[in-house]
């Protein structure tokens, strides 16, 4: 009996497609990826239920650090300018152009009134949450984030502004309730706070809500 | 002048001695670039975090310069919750009795039933939740607190300053409580 003669089919594939795909996604991930923006300090916000995603413009965000630090950053260099400007008339700083623009190119805040002048020297490298003291709001009777806050009202008069607050795990109740009550005093009675995303427990009644396919933001 | 080496050219006619060069695939194993390809997706894919943050909202009352202004919690409805240093959790109902009799001690997944019990028992008009925290407390206890009024849909909460005989309350329970 003549056996079936079997076809012997190559066991190389051309990888070449497959290659293509890969670098295809590879490409696609690599662009599509966002960079973290600057941050004073790495910051770990604790979770909440919250389903709404933060805003990401006209931002005005609040910083709080672990050691009870405060910062601000600005997303826009144009308000960055324009709150520099207001506190330079208003407080007399004495700060001049030169300085004013140097420190409008840093992302973020973080000092003492008197002190702007000294840090519009410093390097934009060397300006790090660990450098820089943050902004004094310890006690009410030299609650700077008052003024801080004055001018950002001011600047960002009649515009959009999403007041952002983002506190450390860690940080004491202290300096959020300064931070409350600089933003109380400026009427700024509408913020929000930055959290990372958690998942309703099961069984709570905001689950069963959710469930029933009402919103959070229904309620 | 140079000469270019032209065979394979021509015509297969090619005197003794002639070498006929080898023609070399022009295929190239792909599989190892394949590999690292995938393996920098697998890479990049593990490093990115997809999660946006999310943020809360809060909406503060605005202070009344006569402090009588202040709004006022009905005393049967109120249910104030005390936040301590590590993570720990008290609550009162109504008013803070003066041998501090209704004052319970309590824990982050604890104080869930707390509030569902208490929303359950009172109207729903009356209800409300008063969050103090202590300077002792974290802010991610206050978050957390917070957090737990959206679950449990409380739809009155205020986040109050703590008054000095209510901190010291707690001073003495959390003290007499690490002592044990």
């Amino acid at each position: 009996m003549a056996r079936p003669k079997i076809k012997r089919n190559s066991t190389n594939i051309d990888m070449t497609a497959m290659c293509d795909v890969a670098f295809l996604l590879l490409s696609f991930f690599i662009l599509t990826t966002k960079f973290k923006p600057a941050e004073a300090v790495p910051i770990t916000p604790p979770s909440s239920v919250s389903a709404q995603v933060a805003p990401s413009k006209d931002v005005c965000l609040i910083n709080i650090t672990k050691d009870g630090k405060v910062f601000i950053a600005i997303d826009d260099e144009g308000k960055r300018s324009g709150v520099l400007n207001t506190l330079n008339t208003t407080r007399n700083l004495g700060l001049s152009s030169g300085e004013m623009a140097a420190l409008a190119k840093q992302p973020f805040f973080g000092s003492a009134l008197a002190q702007l002048k000294q840090v519009a020297t410093m390097p934009a490298d060397k300006l790090t949450g660990d450098v820089l003291p943050g902004i004094p709001c310890k006690d009410s009777t030299n609650n700077e984030m008052i003024d801080w806050m004055r001018a950002v009202n001011s600047t960002y008069q009649g515009q959009t502004l999403n007041l952002l607050m983002k506190g450390d795990n860690t940080s004491k109740y202290p300096a959020f309730s300064n931070v409350i009550k600089a933003l109380k005093k400026n009427d700024f009675l509408k913020f929000q706070m930055v959290t990372n995303p958690e998942s309703v427990p099961a069984g709570t009644e905001l689950y069963n809500k959710a469930m029933q396919g009402i919103k959070q933001a229904d309620l | 002048m140079a000469e270019m080496d032209t065979s394979g050219g021509g015509g297969g006619k090619k005197g003794p001695g002639v070498k006929k060069s080898k023609k070399l695939s022009t295929r190239v194993d792909l599989t190892p670039m394949v590999d690292l390809g995938f393996l920098l997706i697998t890479f990049f894919i593990f490093t990115t975090t997809m999660s946006q943050p999310t943020a809360m909202k809060l909406f503060l009352p605005k202070d009344a310069e006569n402090p009588d202004d202040n709004n006022k919690a009905k005393e049967s409805g109120a249910l104030t919750i005390l936040l301590g240093k590590d993570n720990n959790v008290f609550f009162y109902e109504g008013i803070l009795a003066p041998d501090g009799s209704n004052f319970k001690s309590s824990n982050f997944t604890d104080i869930r039933k707390e509030i569902i019990r208490k929303k359950q028992t009172t109207p729903e008009k009356d209800f409300v939740v008063v969050i103090k925290a202590t300077n002792e407390s974290t802010y991610k206890n206050v978050i957390d607190i917070l957090d737990e009024m959206t679950i449990n849909v409380v739809k009155r909460y205020a986040l109050v300053d703590i008054s000095e005989p209510e901190d010291q309350v707690v001073k003495l329970t959390e003290g007499s409580n690490a002592a044990k």
